[in-house]
């Protein structure tokens, strides 16, 4: 049974106690109607319907192939990259559905961007230009009179500022992993995006790295939307707010993390989260 | 069942809530027995009992805390935790309970009784009979044999108003059954607290199995 959260500026149903963002009348960054997606005749995804609330993170949980990689890549339209990738439903930003003819997938990726499981570094190009790359690409840097002003942002924001800025020449390579996956994150934030899709961001890193990512994730949270699919659900249990559990390309169930990890609703989502499953 | 050993843990836990709730039932029923009977020696029994009821405690929350600290547990595995933890607790409680009252027989001795034990033993046995089946709900999972169990938490309060007055008819007739009337009024109020200490273990119950926090017994005392 999915919670009624769905849909536009709606309350959350349930009120948790002691969870004040949880309680917060939801405005939706993202709303999602039901999405449909396939690899070739492959269904990923089945007649999926949520709100991402804004300014807020969202965690999707689930067992391995259940679709949560698929979804994440929905909403900001990367699933269509993949071969016979093909998505159907409406994924709607400010009223506009981001699967509309006229709207260019290029033009979304910027206002939704992604960071990956394993650190996407430019191994040769320098801190620096790791950040800046992100705003050239985009060819958003023509707008901005001060680059160096942008990634230094882009990297306090990323709590990566104080680790390199007597370094910002040296290649990305060089920083450890955690480093590597908070100058992605730098990346992400220089060219402005209004949400950020993680997709299992800490799976390569050590705790303390890890750590360190969702705290920024908190912090990251004033400014942007946050939607995280991750494998860990103590990790999912720390950072979200809401959270949603897949199962074989369904969502199961949608609600406020501290509902989901003390009074799930659906027995499938009881069993997954208390290891019964299977 | 991937998590297998996590969740026999578990259940063994579970399992070890009961065997401390057996004892305090059999403490319970001993100190009755040592009161009625004027038996010191078994009144000693218990109070020097209540030590492994206080060790049995803290062995179930120390296996509790490896779970929580080792397993991650969530949702009802969690909320099972967190009912255990305060069971426990109001089990030790009742323990204590039925020591004090073995210490009131010892207080007693062999004075002469001040009348027959008729509504004291009523409501210890009325205050085990719900304690046993209060863990039952608990080990059965049952909200609803738990919630039945709170309002009879009533009868118990009822026979501590009946014993009170009728000691204090006797203190007011005759000041020198003061001493006396006094202590069998200590029994009265430990026995009253036990009934209200089962009807928390039956919220926690009802927490555990539908994962609401209710207060349930609005009792007089």
């Amino acid at each position: 049974m999915i919670n009624n959260i769905t849909g536009q500026n709606m309350k959350m149903e349930t009120a948790v106690k002691g969870h004040s963002d949880a309680l917060r009348p939801m405005k939706c960054a993202l709303t999602v109607e039901k999405l449909n997606a396939w690899y070739g005749s492959r269904m990923a995804i089945q007649d999926i319907s949520m709100g991402i609330g804004a300014q807020r993170i969202t965690a999707l949980i689930g067992p391995s192939g259940c679709g949560k990689s698929t979804f994440i890549r929905c909403l900001n339209r990367m699933h269509e990259v993949a071969e016979g990738g093909r998505v159907t439903g409406r994924v709607l930003m400010d009223g506009q559905d981001i699967y509309a003819p006229q709207v260019d997938p290029v033009a979304i990726r910027r206002r939704i961007g992604m960071v990956f499981q394993r650190a996407s570094v430019f191994p040769t190009m320098s801190i620096f230009g790791n950040v800046a790359s992100g705003i050239s690409l985009t060819r958003f840097w023509s707008r901005r009179r001060d680059l160096h002003g942008v990634v230094e942002l882009s990297l306090k924001k990323a709590a990566l500022w104080e680790e390199v800025k007597d370094k910002l020449d040296q290649p990305g390579a060089s920083l450890s992993g955690g480093q590597q996956q908070r100058l992605c994150i730098a990346r992400a934030i220089a060219i402005e995006p209004e949400i950020i899709l993680m997709d299992e961001p800490c799976s390569a890193l050590d705790p303390i790295s890890t750590l360190k990512i969702e705290e920024l994730m908190r912090e990251l949270k004033r400014d942007y939307t946050v939607v995280i699919v991750t494998h860990n659900m103590q990790q999912a249990a720390r950072v979200s707010d809401n959270t949603g559990f897949l199962l074989l390309g369904q969502l199961i169930e949608y609600a406020p993390t501290k509902e989901i990890f003390t009074v799930p609703k659906d027995k499938r989502t009881e069993d997954y989260i208390t290891g019964r499953f299977g | 069942m991937p998590r297998e050993s996590y969740h026999r843990n578990l259940r063994e836990l579970q399992d070890e809530v009961l065997v401390m709730g057996s004892m305090i039932e059999k403490a319970l029923e001993r100190s009755m027995l040592a009161l009625k009977g004027r038996d010191l020696d078994l009144a000693k029994l218990v109070i020097a009992d209540d030590q492994n009821v206080n060790k049995k405690r803290f062995e179930i929350e120390e296996k509790a805390l490896d779970i929580m600290s080792c397993q991650a547990p969530m949702a009802s595995d969690l909320r099972i935790l967190l009912a255990v933890l305060f069971i426990v607790t109001d089990l030790e409680r009742m323990g204590d309970h039925a020591a004090g009252n073995a210490k009131i027989a010892l207080m007693i001795g062999n004075e002469p009784p001040l009348k027959p034990l008729i509504d004291l033993p009523r409501m210890n046995d009325k205050a085990i009979d719900m304690l046993h089946r209060s863990l039952n709900a608990f080990i059965t999972n049952d909200a609803e044999a738990a919630r039945v169990i709170v309002p009879e938490d009533d009868e118990i309060d009822n026979l501590y108003d009946q014993v009170f007055r009728e000691l204090l008819t006797f203190m007011m007739e005759d000041p020198r059954t003061i001493t006396r009337a006094t202590r069998l009024i200590w029994v009265g109020h430990n026995l009253e607290r036990t009934g209200d200490r089962v009807t928390n273990i039956c919220e926690r119950v009802v927490f555990m199995v539908t994962g609401k926090m209710e207060e349930m017994n609005i009792s007089t005392y």
